[in-house]
C-alpha cells in the first residue's frame, strides 16, 4: 500500500497544469471561472486543442487515440482541468457514446466516428429518457420499425441535454414490443440530427437557462448501418455506458476550484460588519463540506486503483456507488454555500436581455447573480444518472443482497 | 499510489483475524470483561507471539519496524471485534512517545518487555478542566535537584488502572492554558505518591483518575519534545482510532444487513422494505467515506509538516465521527428493540464509536479548529 502521489505523477500534474495555462483561452477561463458554462465554441476550441495534445481521449485503447496511462495519470489530467477551470472533454462523445462504439461498433463505424467523436468535429447528444421513461429507463417506448435497409423511428425523448448544439443523437428505441422482459426489445442507434422529421424544442430549467431539450421523432429514416451492436440487445450498451461513468461523476477538481474561488470570494463579501468569512457559522459550513470532499478524493481515488488492475482481477467496489451519491450532494451544498454569500444580492436574476425582452441595468456582479441560478440548477445533480433512489437501490440489491 | 496490501500485510490481516475470529466471540468478549484487568492477558500474550505489541518500534530496538498501514490493518480487525486489551495505550501511544521522545536506553529497557507483553503503558492528559486541550495542564512538573517532582490530577486515563509506566503532561513554566512550558514525564506507577483508582468506561474497556502528590522522578524521566511530542503521538493515535472505527463500523453494518435478511414482520424479511433498503445503503457510504479517511489517516501520520498533519487528522475526526455516528446509531434502529439490550452485540458497537468520537476532540472541537486554520484545502 502506498498512499503518496509517486514523483512522476506530481511531475505529470505539473506538465498538465503549464500546458493548460499556456493554451486555455482568457475568455474560456475568465467564463468558466465565473461559473457559467462554456459557450459551444469555446468547448469545441478546447477540445480540438486536448486532441491536437493527444489529451482528449486518454482513456480510449490507444489505437483510437487514448494513451497507455494509469488510471491515476488520467485522474490527474481530468482533475486539472476541472480545477483550472477549463472546459472537460464532451461527455456523451467521450465518455458515453466512444467507449460503446469501441466496445460494440462495426470496424466501420469506429473508423467514421471515434476521430469525430474524439475531435468533436461532431456533437453527439444523448436520447435515452422519455417522458414515461425516466427511472425505469427500460419502459421506454419510442418505436423503431425495420423497413428494407432503413428503421423508421417515431417517439419522442425529453431532458436531451444540449441537443441544440449537437450534429448526431445517440437513441435508445423500442424495435421488438413483444419481447419477454421490456430490456430485450431495445436497440441503440446513431442519428444525424438534420434527418428530416426531427423537431428540437427547447425547455427551460427553473435557473433560465436553456440546457436541455424535446426531441420529437417523426417518420425519421434511419440507416440500418447506424444500429450499434445487435438488433434487440441495445440495453447491453446502455447498461456498459451507465456503468461506465463512475469516477466522472464525482466531479471533485471541479468542486475544489468552486470552494477554492468561494474563498476568495468570502474575504470581500459582507458578513454583518465583517467578512462573511470570518463568521463562525458560514466558515464552519465552509470547512465541513471541504472535509467531506477531502473523503470523496479519497474514495475517488481508491475507485481510480482498482481501475488500474486487470479487468478479471476487479471486484466490484461498493466505494464507486459512493461517488455518485456523495459527489452530487455536495455540489448541491457548495451551491448553497454560495447563497450564503450572495445574501440579499442573490437575489438578482441574471441579466438576459435577450429572453427579458427588457433592458435592464447590471447591478450585481456575476458571481451574485449565479449564486441562486446555479442552486436551482444543480438540484438536477442528484436525478440524473440514475438519481440518488436508484443508486441506492443498485448498492441495496448488488452489495448488500437486500 | 497503490491502495493493495503487500503479502505480508495480508498475512498480518489474516492472522489476526482468524485469531479474533477464535477467541473472540460476543460470548468470549463478556468473559474478558468480568475478569480482573477487565480485558484478557491470554490474548494480550497471543498478540505478543503474533508480534503485534512490538509492530511499531524500530528492529535495532528489538521491534518490527512496521507502520501506520500495518496499525491500520490491525486496528482495523480490533475494531470488528470490539477487543478490550490495552493495544492503543500500550503500543499506539505509549509506543509513540517511546520512539520520538524517549532515549535509546530507555527504548532499550522497555521496548523488549513491551513487545514481550510484559509491560504496560498509559498515557495520563485529561484533567477535570482540560476537556480536550491538550496544552491545558495544571499538573506540575517542578525542579528538584537534577529531578522533578510531580504534583496533580489525570482522569479518564485510559488503561490507566493496569499500566506499569504512566506518561503524564505536566506544567513545568506558564499559565495553565500556555502552549510553551509542557513537558512529557515518564513516571513508574508505582513511584511513591501516584495512587489509582480504576473504573469502567462506557464501551466496557477500563480507565483510572490518577493523583500525583509529590512525585519524585529523575532527570531522564522528561521525554524529549513537549507539547509537540504529545501532539504527533496524538495524531498517530487518531489514524489508529480511525482505523478501529472502521472495523466497528463494518461489522456493525454487516451485522445489521444479516438481520435485515432473517428478521420477518408483515410476513416477509424486513430488508425486502425499501425504506430500510435505503438506509442500509447510506450507512454503507458512510462506512466507505470513513475508510477512505482511515487510509487518509495512516497516509498523514507520518507527515512531517505537524501543521499539516494536525489540518488533515482534524478532517479525519470529523469525517470518521460523522459516519460513525450515523451507522452506530442505525445499527440499533433498523434491529430495534434487540440492539438496546446489553445481551446484543449491535448496541456495543454505538457504544464503542461514541467513545472513539469523543476521545482527542468530537467533531465540534475540531470543525471550529479547522476552519479557524483555514480549512482543508489551504490556497495554493
Amino acid at each position: 500500500m502506498e498512499l503518496r502521489f509517486t514523483e512522476e505523477e506530481r511531475a505529470f500534474r505539473q506538465e498538465v497544469r503549464e500546458w493548460i495555462d499556456a493554451n486555455l483561452p482568457a475568455e474560456t477561463r475568465e467564463r468558466m471561472a465565473s461559473g457559467r458554462t462554456p459557450t459551444k465554441a469555446m468547448q469545441v476550441d478546447w477540445q480540438k486543442r486536448l486532441y491536437a495534445k493527444g489529451w482528449a481521449v486518454p482513456h480510449w485503447p490507444v489505437e483510437w487515440g487514448g494513451q497507455p496511462w494509469s488510471a491515476i495519470k488520467r485522474f490527474i489530467l481530468s482533475e486539472e482541468i476541472q480545477s483550472t477551470p477549463a472546459p472537460s472533454p464532451l461527455g456523451f462523445n467521450c465518455n458515453m457514446l466512444g467507449p460503446v462504439l469501441i466496445a460494440f461498433g462495426t470496424e466501420e463505424q469506429k473508423k467514421f466516428f471515434l476521430p469525430k467523436l474524439a475531435s468533436l468535429d461532431l456533437w453527439f447528444c444523448q436520447g435515452f429518457s422519455e417522458p414515461g421513461a425516466g427511472s425505469d429507463l427500460a419502459s421506454l417506448k419510442t418505436r423503431a420499425v425495420r423497413e428494407g435497409d432503413h428503421y423508421i423511428v417515431n417517439g419522442q425523448k425529453t431532458w436531451t441535454t444540449l441537443a441544440q448544439h449537437a450534429d448526431w443523437i445517440f437513441l435508445l428505441v423500442r424495435t421488438d414490443p413483444n419481447a419477454a422482459k421490456q430490456q430485450e426489445g431495445i436497440s441503440f442507434l446513431v442519428v444525424d440530427m438534420k434527418t428530416p422529421g426531427i423537431t428540437v424544442r427547447p425547455i427551460i430549467t427553473i435557473d433560465g437557462a436553456h440546457e436541455v431539450n424535446e426531441v420529437f421523432f417523426d417518420d425519421v429514416k434511419v440507416p440500418v448501418a447506424n444500429l450499434v451492436g445487435t438488433e434487440n440487445r441495445g440495453w447491453d450498451c446502455a447498461k456498459f455506458l451507465l456503468s461506465n461513468e463512475r469516477t466522472g461523476q464525482a466531479r471533485v477538481g471541479a468542486s475544489k476550484e468552486r470552494i477554492r474561488r468561494l474563498k476568495l470570494i468570502a474575504k470581500e463579501a459582507p458578513g454583518g460588519g465583517r467578512p462573511i468569512i470570518e463568521d463562525p457559522r458560514f466558515r464552519s459550513r465552509l470547512t465541513d463540506v471541504e472535509v467531506q470532499l477531502k473523503a470523496l478524493e479519497m474514495t475517488t481515488l481508491r475507485v481510480l486503483a482498482d481501475e488500474n488492475r486487470q479487468l478479471s482481477q476487479r471486484k466490484p467496489n461498493p466505494a464507486s456507488s459512493v461517488l455518485k451519491i456523495r459527489g452530487t450532494e455536495l455540489q448541491q451544498a457548495i451551491s448553497e454555500l454560495y447563497v450564503m454569500a450572495a445574501g440579499p444580492y442573490g437575489l438578482v436574476a441574471p441579466h438576459d436581455p435577450e429572453a427579458d425582452g427588457r433592458n435592464e441595468p447590471d447591478v450585481a456582479e456575476d458571481w451574485q447573480t449565479l449564486a441562486q441560478a446555479t442552486y436551482f440548477n444543480w438540484r438536477k445533480q442528484s436525478i440524473y444518472g440514475g438519481s440518488t433512489e436508484i443508486q441506492k437501490n443498485i448498492m441495496a440489491k448488488a452489495f448488500l443482497g437486500l | 499510489m497503490d491502495f493493495d496490501l503487500s503479502e505480508d500485510q495480508r498475512l498480518l490481516q489474516d492472522s489476526l483475524q482468524k485469531l479474533l475470529k477464535d477467541k473472540y466471540g460476543f460470548e468470549q468478549r463478556k468473559g474478558y470483561m468480568k475478569s480482573e484487568t477487565g480485558w484478557s492477558r491470554d490474548l494480550w500474550a497471543a498478540y505478543a507471539e503474533l508480534g503485534l505489541l512490538g509492530m511499531p518500534f524500530a528492529e535495532a530496538d528489538g521491534g518490527l519496524g512496521y507502520g501506520a498501514v500495518e496499525t491500520m490493518i490491525v486496528m482495523e480487525q480490533f475494531g470488528r471485534a470490539l477487543a478490550l486489551e490495552p493495544f492503543v495505550s500500550t503500543v499506539v501511544m505509549g509506543g509513540g512517545f517511546l520512539r520520538h521522545g524517549a532515549s535509546a536506553e530507555q527504548r532499550a529497557a522497555m521496548v523488549p518487555e513491551i513487545a514481550a507483553g510484559k509491560r504496560l503503558l498509559a498515557f495520563a492528559h485529561t484533567e477535570p478542566q482540560s476537556r480536550f486541550d491538550l496544552h491545558d495542564v495544571a499538573t506540575t512538573a517542578k525542579k528538584d535537584g537534577a529531578g522533578w517532582i510531580l504534583d496533580g490530577r489525570k482522569g479518564v486515563v485510559l488503561h490507566g488502572d493496569t499500566a506499569d509506566d504512566l506518561v503524564v503532561t505536566a506544567r513545568i513554566s506558564g499559565q495553565r492554558r500556555d502552549r510553551e512550558g509542557i513537558g512529557v514525564f515518564l513516571v513508574p506507577a508505582t513511584a511513591q505518591g501516584v495512587s489509582r483508582r480504576g473504573f469502567r468506561t462506557s464501551d466496557g474497556q477500563r480507565a483510572a483518575d490518577i493523583t500525583f502528590d509529590n512525585v519524585k522522578v529523575g532527570p531522564e524521566a522528561e521525554l524529549k519534545g513537549g507539547l509537540a511530542l504529545a501532539e504527533r503521538v496524538v495524531d498517530e493515535t487518531i489514524a489508529a482510532l480511525a482505523a478501529e472505527a472502521v472495523g466497528c463500523m463494518e461489522a456493525a453494518k454487516d451485522l445489521t444487513v444479516d438481520y435485515l435478511k432473517t428478521r420477518k414482520q408483515f410476513g416477509r424479511p424486513i430488508g425486502s422494505f425499501q425504506a430500510l433498503q435505503h438506509r442500509a445503503a447510506e450507512m454503507m457510504v458512510c462506512l466507505e467515506q470513513a475508510r477512505s479517511m482511515a487510509m487518509l489517516a495512516a497516509m498523514m501520520a507520518s507527515e512531517p509538516d505537524a501543521a499539516e498533519r494536525r489540518r488533515q487528522m482534524r478532517a479525519v475526526k470529523i469525517e470518521v465521527g460523522r459516519n460513525a455516528r450515523f451507522v452506530g446509531q442505525q445499527t440499533i434502529q433498523m434491529h430495534g428493540g434487540i440492539a438496546m439490550t446489553m445481551e446484543y452485540a449491535g448496541g456495543h458497537y454505538l457504544k464503542r464509536l461514541t467513545v472513539i468520537e469523543n476521545m482527542f476532540g468530537d467533531m465540534d472541537h475540531h470543525l471550529a479548529a479547522l476552519s479557524e486554520e483555514g480549512g482543508v484545502f489551504l490556497a495554493a
